[in-house]
Formats: structure tokens, sequence, C-alpha cells
């Protein structure tokens, strides 16, 4: 369970968030809103990236603001530009990056890379420059080195924004086929059609907290 | 592109760790400078390349690795050929042939994962001194994946200008180029914290 009290954020003067209180239960919660509404400021908080000026953020029984290192095992983010997330040149080093903090045996890290590969077919592209690799495939590498973590939940940050047709419906396969509890922050709106609650953000409050039958409609009403 | 030379294989020379093979690059490197004599120098050239079909590499990847070389090393002839004799010419080319040819061995058979994990191992008595090895590898890491990537922002920016006419501005490459640069860093940066590293 995630439980925001009383959130805010603020930059400068300022507020990127105001006052937010939230519980979230969920297994799939889309979060939508125009460019600087607060949505990323929102997730980048139950991942730790962003602290609270003010309240409280709580991941189950992790608090944000003293568990950070923890709490970025426990909530994987896979950002926008899969470019900007993959740090290592190979493929299975890539994957392994993340590991190398859990300090488990080599077999472990083996066995978690292979499977994770084989899982989004890539098998075939464990020794592949991670740069020669498609849009598509790097998502998937991006969403991998999240999942080789066996985070609880996972934040995707505008996951299909850079991706042709083809590569956004594989990502968005992926995304469907998580057992974890996922929050998606988009402006594909059929992304988050069959979520179980959408989050509605404008000027860092949350207008809309409803299900994607009711909120989406709105959600165009509002930006028509 | 360096990022791309690694080749997947099974070989001894695959299997060997990434420690021994860069100490050995290293003995190379300083041995082949106490040879007196070419023919002994060519012998230790004749020894590299053969360690190419041993690690399953054909003639094609032995050349690719050699011709950016061909035209340096026929400088380092001809001036040798000009200060001395033909002799000194042909040491001085295949001592320089040889320590290229096994440097590319290396590094077309050790990931880069072993042999930053080498580098960390070696850089640990620097710990006392502030030296953090793990940060120092992840640098190194990033500097290999992130040439292809800065690569592929100056293109785009290239084409970008262009295509308003300014395609001989270099303020017009270089400033975005930066800007973008930076906020990849920033991006990054968040990405790597995002993933849990930890440098302790």
């Amino acid at each position: 369970m995630i439980r925001l009290e009383n959130v805010s954020v603020q930059f400068d003067q300022r507020h990127a968030l105001a006052d937010i209180d939230l519980t979230l239960t969920e297994k799939r919660i889309g979060v939508v809103g125009a460019n600087g509404s607060g949505k990323s400021t929102f997730v980048r908080l139950l991942n730790g990236l962003q602290t609270a000026s003010s309240g409280r953020v709580m991941v189950d029984d992790l608090d944000a603001a003293k568990d950070g290192r923890k709490l970025r095992r426990h909530v994987g983010f896979v950002f926008q530009n899969p470019d900007n997330q993959i740090v290592y040149p190979v493929v299975e080093e890539d994957l392994a990056f993340g590991l190398k903090s859990l300090k488990l045996p080599k077999e472990e890290v083996t066995r978690r890379i292979d499977e994770i590969l084989a899982r989004y077919d890539l098998t075939d592209f464990k020794a592949h420059p991670s740069h020669l690799l498609s849009g598509g495939q790097k998502q998937l590498l991006a969403i991998s080195g999240v999942l080789v973590m066996e985070p609880r939940y996972i934040i995707f940050d505008e996951p299909t924004t850079l991706l042709d047709l083809r590569n956004r419906n594989r990502v968005k396969r992926a995304i469907d086929g998580l057992d974890q509890t996922v929050i998606t922050v988009t402006h594909d709106l059929d992304l988050i059609a069959d979520y179980d609650r959408v989050l509605v953000f404008e000027n860092g409050n949350v207008v809309i907290d409803d299900t994607p039958a009711n909120a989406v409609p709105k959600y165009r009403e509002m930006m028509a | 592109m360096i990022a791309g030379l690694y080749i997947d294989g099974t070989s001894a020379v695959h299997r060997a760790t990434a420690g021994i093979k860069i100490l050995a690059m290293v003995a190379l490197g300083t041995g082949v400078f106490l040879i007196p004599d070419w023919p002994v120098a060519a012998a230790v050239l004749a020894t590299v390349i053969v360690l190419y079909p041993v690690s399953g590499f054909g003639l094609r990847v032995l050349w690719a690795q050699i011709k950016p070389m061909i035209w340096l090393l026929a400088v380092f002839f001809a001036v040798q050929l000009w200060l001395h004799d033909w002799q000194a010419g042909l040491l001085v080319v295949t001592r320089v042939a040889a320590i290229v040819l096994f440097a590319a061995l290396v590094t077309l058979t050790t990931k880069t994962s072993a042999m930053l994990d080498s580098l960390e191992r070696a850089m640990q008595p620097l710990r006392p001194i502030g030296v953090n090895p793990q940060k120092v590898s992840l640098a190194i890491s990033m500097v290999l994946r992130f040439i292809p990537v800065i690569a592929t922002v100056a293109s785009e920016i290239r084409d970008a200008q262009r295509a308003r006419g300014l395609d001989k501005s270099i303020l017009a490459m270089v400033v975005p180029l930066i800007i973008r640069t930076l906020k990849m860093a920033d991006d990054v940066a968040d990405a790597i914290d995002a993933r849990s590293f930890d440098p302790d």
C-alpha cells in the first residue's frame, strides 16, 4: 500500500504538488495530466527520487524520507527515454548493474538475467551492444533492468512516448503482463483504459480520482 | 565504435580472466620495447597473429584491427628508414603492430564488465586515499556507453541545423549539444539513483 499524507513539493516559490492526501491499493494506477501538472513529481516521490517539502510518503512500511535506498529497491522506475536509463555498453552487463548492489551469488545473477532475457525475447541479444538495439528493444531492456531487481512496485514515466505503434504495443503487453503493482504516467490514454484507477493532475492537485471509464472522458473534456 | 568491440566466444582466450589478459598486455607492451632485433619482434607479432584464429577470429577481424593503423605504420617505417635503416623501420613497425593487435584482441575477447571488475579489484588499495573503485568503474562504463548516444544526438542536431541552413555555424551545433548532454546527464543521474547504485 502507498500512502501520501498531506504531501507538498515546492520548487522555489512554486507548488509542484499541493497537499496531496492519497492511499493507493490498486494493482494498476494511471496518472495523467498536462505537462507541468505535477504528475512526474508525484511518481518521483514514490521512488525517493524527489523528497517532499512537507508531509509523509509511505510505501508499505518504508518511509521515503528515511529509507531512500531500500525504497528504490522496492519501487522500480522506468523512464521515458531508455537511452538515459541503460548505463552499460552490453545488454547483459546493463542487467547486472543494479544486481551488483544486492550482492547476490553469481548463479542467481545469471539465473535472473537469463530468465528476463527469455521473457522478452532478448536472449539472442545478451552479448549485444545496447546502443544497437531498436527503440522497442531498448525500452524492454530498461524494463528488464528494473524487473531483475524484483521490485514490489513499478513506475512507468511515459514509457511509450518515443515508440512507434508496434513497439508501443510490445511495451504495453509487457506492462500488462507484470505481476507487480504498476503506476503509469502517460499521455497515451489507451494504455491505461483497463486500469483500476486513474488520477488526473492539474496545477499540483489531483482533480479527478476515478475509474478509467469515468476519469478519461472527464479528462478529455478538461483538455478540449 | 568502442562500445561494440567485444565479440562473444568460448575460446581459451575468451575464458582467460580479464586480469591475466590486462597483465599480459602490460607485459607485452613493456617487453616488446626491450627487444633489440626485428626478427624477434616479428616472431612476437606472429604469435599475436596466431592468437586470432585460436580465439575464433578470421582474417577479416584481424584486418579490421590493423587497417586504421596502416598509414601510421607506413609513416613510422619511412621515418626510421630515413633516419636509420630498413631494419630499424621493421623493428618499430613490428613492435607497434604487436601491441595494437594484442590490445585489440584483449578488447575483442573481454567483456567491459569483466575488465571493469578487474580494474575495481586493482584499485581497492587506493580506497584509503579517497578513490572509490565502483565510481571510477561506473564512470568508465558510462563513457563507453554514451559515446554512441552522444554521437547520435550530435547527428540529430547537425540534421536539424542543416534543415535551418545553419550547417556552417559551429555555435548552432555546439550549444544545443552541450545543453542536451547536460540534460541527459541529469536524467542519467536520476536513472542510476533509481536503479539502486550503491558505491559503498
